[in-house]
């Protein structure tokens, strides 16, 4: 961890920087954009992370390890939400099997 | 002790380990590789209410018409302000500024402390609303205008979702203001240096990671649909 | 340590060791020390072997007579449900890892210790609080729901111990994660100059995938296990459809950690493996970087494969085809490294010793497993096959016959290096054909039973199965004998057996370049690496002027 000392102003400036992009989001959320608001706020929430990340955490600075662990953990976290909602919006595609009948017997082909 | 081990203790140099920068790597890896688990942890959560955000749009939306977005906002600035500080403790302790470390540790401490008086609040909140799943279920009046009228059906769960994303994340801070108390009472002892800070800096990336939580727990409970 | 006149052969006073290096409880429970904390949970896992044996030997009691012949029908559910969560969170997960792992990574990098080793000692003491837990909820009522804990029978209408075993299991998950936290770092920041990746054992390769899974993996159960006590305690409705839960939820939280979990159960088992095929063959490992690349694969893999566990239950079709078609990819990797110890075997030199039957047994038993887990990943033949004995008997092959062979594969190839004393090869020989006839007694009727369509977790059966049951009854008392053998003659050459020499299998590794037992720092200086991995040359031949080739 011998990294760069990052200068005050770069920590205040991004510390702005959240605080424009909270009032940001606060402020869509009160417009109506349909779908578009989860988008925006996903969008903007996702940003404010990248900030963080970026520079509170150092990751601008940090070895290349480090940036594949941080990223393994998000492509990890996107698997368990991608193939789980999968799940869901496939399963109305097929509709549900009828039941047998009750009178006539199942012909074989 | 031998002269070794004497300097080895000095500079904080731990005896599996062959030289400062080995130990300082494993140290950084360590910690990230921790984050990483809570990634998945808090996943899980995030996956869970991601399905029934999607599947009970319209309950979701009532229940977060219950919440109070300046609350929720005030809170967001509250420990985005806490995250800054917290940088600046690590800044300090890289430039051996033993007091500036310490202040700015009390100053995170603090802003920790403001956002967990405030969530008390939000929760005091909800009970007296009724509207705490399990515990405390009956929401009446306005409140009930409020959640209608996808919320009246399956409103509390969007609650469950909320108490516990929102508990969780706050056992988080707890974990975390024990932690950086303990790091003021070792940094007030001079127990860091411009070469060994690396405690400092373990807790401040937990820090962090609480607030990117915050960060997404904020838009996805607190501005669900709007208010227009 | 005195020379006592029980001890066979005089001897003067044992080299300092980490075994006599410090006496009393205190020097190991409050050691740091990564080969302690591997004997710590040594006795700890085989102390739940046992009880999870016993649930395993009162459920083939009962099961010899079709309408049971031992307990009431909802104490076997107790049974099969403790004798699942013991064996798979208490023993085969931590097994290899926490004590093979613990005690050979840091020798087999060349390091003094693990990155972090108060982790590592935190590591143990989180999985006995776990295991108290568990064992509480055990004699407290037990547990009916099986090992799956599925909702809403688990979170709303079991009135058993759930939120007991749930913390237990709950608790012992952060052991797992930190183990394999201390492992990653340690492989990544702590190899010794000249070992090169692709140095490496395999058997490292094999841990820093089982440790990529157990990290990415187990926060997700953990948060499950979270969820379902919430509703267990608060009786609300995140996983019950009379609330507006989804059960279905609940399953897939659930199997992606436990699919991925059957990973870390038996990746550590295949890295065994590959350190004992060469040495036993006297011949290189037979392409060392696929096998490599095959551990990771799995590890990949394995996290994309969890629906085919969820076949029958209304998972969407869809989901259904992309999760089988991943679950025959996952196998080519196993297959691959079958392949290549076969083909390391092919010409070479091979002696029998206990770890080689050991090793052999588990490729045999592996690929019945592996191949049988292919039916099970084809939906049309899963439909008919799941919920009977057939899944039963194919993880049994995969955990048993593999798993738990590789564990006491490893555990006689590095006994020597661990306790700093042989055993008898004769009666580990025995033992290991004990054992290997005892598993398939046990578990191959299992595989017809299933075909037949006996369910499993049932109490009783139809009578026509009764034959095959009994006959699996048999072979489990079979195999209960053969587990007995080693713990029987390994604890008596604690005392008695023949001083080990550093390296007596003539094996390559920094594990052996050490004293047997090593010494507590493991190396007097930090080995600087120039060879490649399994450097073996074959042993030499009755015609001296034939080539010592490779």
């Amino acid at each position: 961890m011998s990294q760069p000392i990052v200068p005050q102003r770069t920590y205040i400036l991004v510390f702005f920087g959240l605080i424009s992009l909270t009032i940001l989001t606060t402020a869509v959320a009160f417009v109506d954009l349909g779908p578009f608001n989860t988008v925006a706020a996903l969008a903007i929430a996702f940003s404010k992370m990248l900030l963080v990340v970026l520079f509170f955490m150092g990751v601008r600075h940090s070895s290349s390890l480090v940036r594949v662990i941080v990223i393994a953990g998000l492509f990890w976290l996107a698997l368990l939400m991608g193939l789980t909602t999968s799940d869901y919006h496939t399963r109305s595609w097929t509709s549900a099997p009828q039941s047998w009948s009750t009178t006539a017997p199942p012909t074989h082909p | 002790m031998t002269d070794v081990e004497a300097q080895a203790q000095h500079t904080g140099l731990a005896h599996q380990f062959q030289d400062l920068e080995q130990q300082q790597e494993a140290d950084a890896l360590g910690i990230w590789l921790f984050l990483v688990t809570e990634i998945m942890f808090f996943g899980g959560l995030f996956a869970s209410y991601a399905i029934y955000r999607w599947l009970y749009f319209a309950a979701f939306e009532g229940g977060s018409h219950i919440l109070d977005v300046r609350l929720g906002a005030t809170n967001t600035m509250v420990l985005l302000g806490s995250s800054l500080t917290m940088a600046l403790s690590v800044r300090s302790a890289q430039t051996g500024s033993r007091r500036a470390t310490v202040a700015f540790l009390i100053a995170t401490m603090v802003l920790g402390g403001i956002f967990l008086g405030i969530k008390g609040v939000e929760y005091n909140q909800k009970f007296v609303e009724h509207v705490v799943p399990g515990l405390d279920w009956a929401p009446e009046g306005e409140t009930l205008a409020r959640l209608a009228p996808g919320g009246v059906e399956h409103g509390e769960m969007y609650f469950i979702f909320y108490f516990a994303m929102t508990g969780l994340h706050a056992l988080h801070m707890i974990i975390g203001m024990g932690l950086l108390l303990w790091l003021v009472v070792r940094a007030r002892k001079g127990a860091f240096t411009a070469h060994y800070f690396a405690p400092v800096e373990v807790v401040g990336l937990y820090w962090h990671f609480v607030d990117i939580v915050w960060i997404f727990l904020f838009p996805l409970l607190y501005l669900i649909g709007g208010r227009y | 340590m005195s020379t006592a006149t029980l001890e066979p052969q005089p001897r003067v006073r044992a080299p300092l060791n980490y075994l006599n290096a410090d006496y009393g409880w205190r020097s190991w429970l409050f050691t740091v020390d990564h080969k302690r904390i591997a004997l710590l949970y040594l006795v700890s896992i085989t102390f739940f072997f046992v009880i999870g044996g016993s649930f395993a030997v009162l459920m083939r009691i009962h099961l010899t007579e079709p309408q049971g012949a031992l307990v009431q029908p909802e104490t076997y559910n107790k049974l099969f449900t403790l004798h699942g969560i013991v064996m798979i969170f208490f023993f085969l997960i931590p097994s290899i890892p926490a004590v093979l792992g613990n005690f050979l990574v840091p020798l087999m990098v060349g390091a003094r210790d693990l990155a972090f080793p108060r982790l590592n000692l935190l590591s143990w003491y989180i999985y006995m609080v776990g295991g108290m837990f568990t064992l509480y909820s055990a004699v407290a009522g037990g547990v009916d729901t099986g090992w799956t804990f599925y909702t809403p029978y688990s979170s709303t209408y079991s009135n058993t111990q759930v939120t007991a075993v749930a913390i237990g299991v709950f608790i012992t998950g952060f052991s797992s994660i930190l183990t394999g936290l201390n492992f990653i770092v340690t492989i990544h920041k702590m190899r010794a100059p000249g070992l090169t990746w692709f140095r490496m054992p395999l058997f490292l390769w094999s841990i820093y995938a089982t440790s990529i899974i157990m990290v990415l993996g187990t926060p997700v159960l953990a948060i499950t296990i979270f969820l379902l006590a919430l509703e267990h305690l608060f009786h609300v409705g995140i996983f019950s459809p009379a609330l507006g839960g989804d059960p279905l939820l609940f399953q897939h939280l659930f199997w992606f950690y436990s699919h991925p979990a059957v990973y870390i159960m038996i990746l550590p088992a295949m890295g065994v493996v590959s350190e004992i095929i060469p040495c036993f063959s006297r011949k290189r490992i037979f392409g060392y970087k696929i096998v490599a690349f095959s551990s990771v694969a799995i590890a990949v893999l394995g996290f994309l494969v969890w629906g085919h566990h969820m076949f029958v239950t209304g998972q969407s079709v869809y989901a259904g085809l992309i999760f089988s078609m991943l679950s025959f990819l996952v196998a080519i990797p196993s297959a691959i490294k079958v392949f290549n110890w076969t083909a390391t075997l092919y010409k070479g030199s091979i002696s029998y010793d206990a770890p080689m039957l050991y090793a052999l047994g588990f490729i045999g038993l592996f690929t019945m497993g592996g191949l049988t887990g292919l039916f099970l990943a084809a939906l049309a033949t899963d439909v008919h096959l799941n919920g009977t004995y057939f899944i039963v008997a194919h993880f049994h092959y995969i955990m048993v016959g593999g798993a738990v062979m590789g564990y006491l594969g490893g555990i006689h190839f590095w006994w020597p290096k661990i306790s700093g004393r042989k055993y008898p090869n004769g009666w580990a020989a025995l033992a290991a054909a004990i054992i290997f006839i005892g598993f398939n007694l046990t578990f191959f009727p299992q595989f017809v039973l299933g075909y037949l369509g006996m369910p499993r977790r049932y109490a009783f059966y139809p009578p026509e199965f009764q034959v095959l049951n009994v006959m699996s009854s048999a072979g489990a008392t079979v195999l209960g004998v053969g587990y007995l053998i080693p713990l029987i003659y390994l604890i008596w050459s604690m005392r008695y057996g023949p001083i080990a020499e550093p390296n007596p299998w003539g094996a390559t590794g920094l594990e052996w370049k050490t004293a047997s037992p090593p010494p507590t720092e493991n190396f007097a200086e930090i080995p600087v690496v120039d060879e490649e991995a399994y450097d073996y040359a074959p042993k030499p031949i009755a015609q001296p002027q034939e080539a010592p080739g490779d």
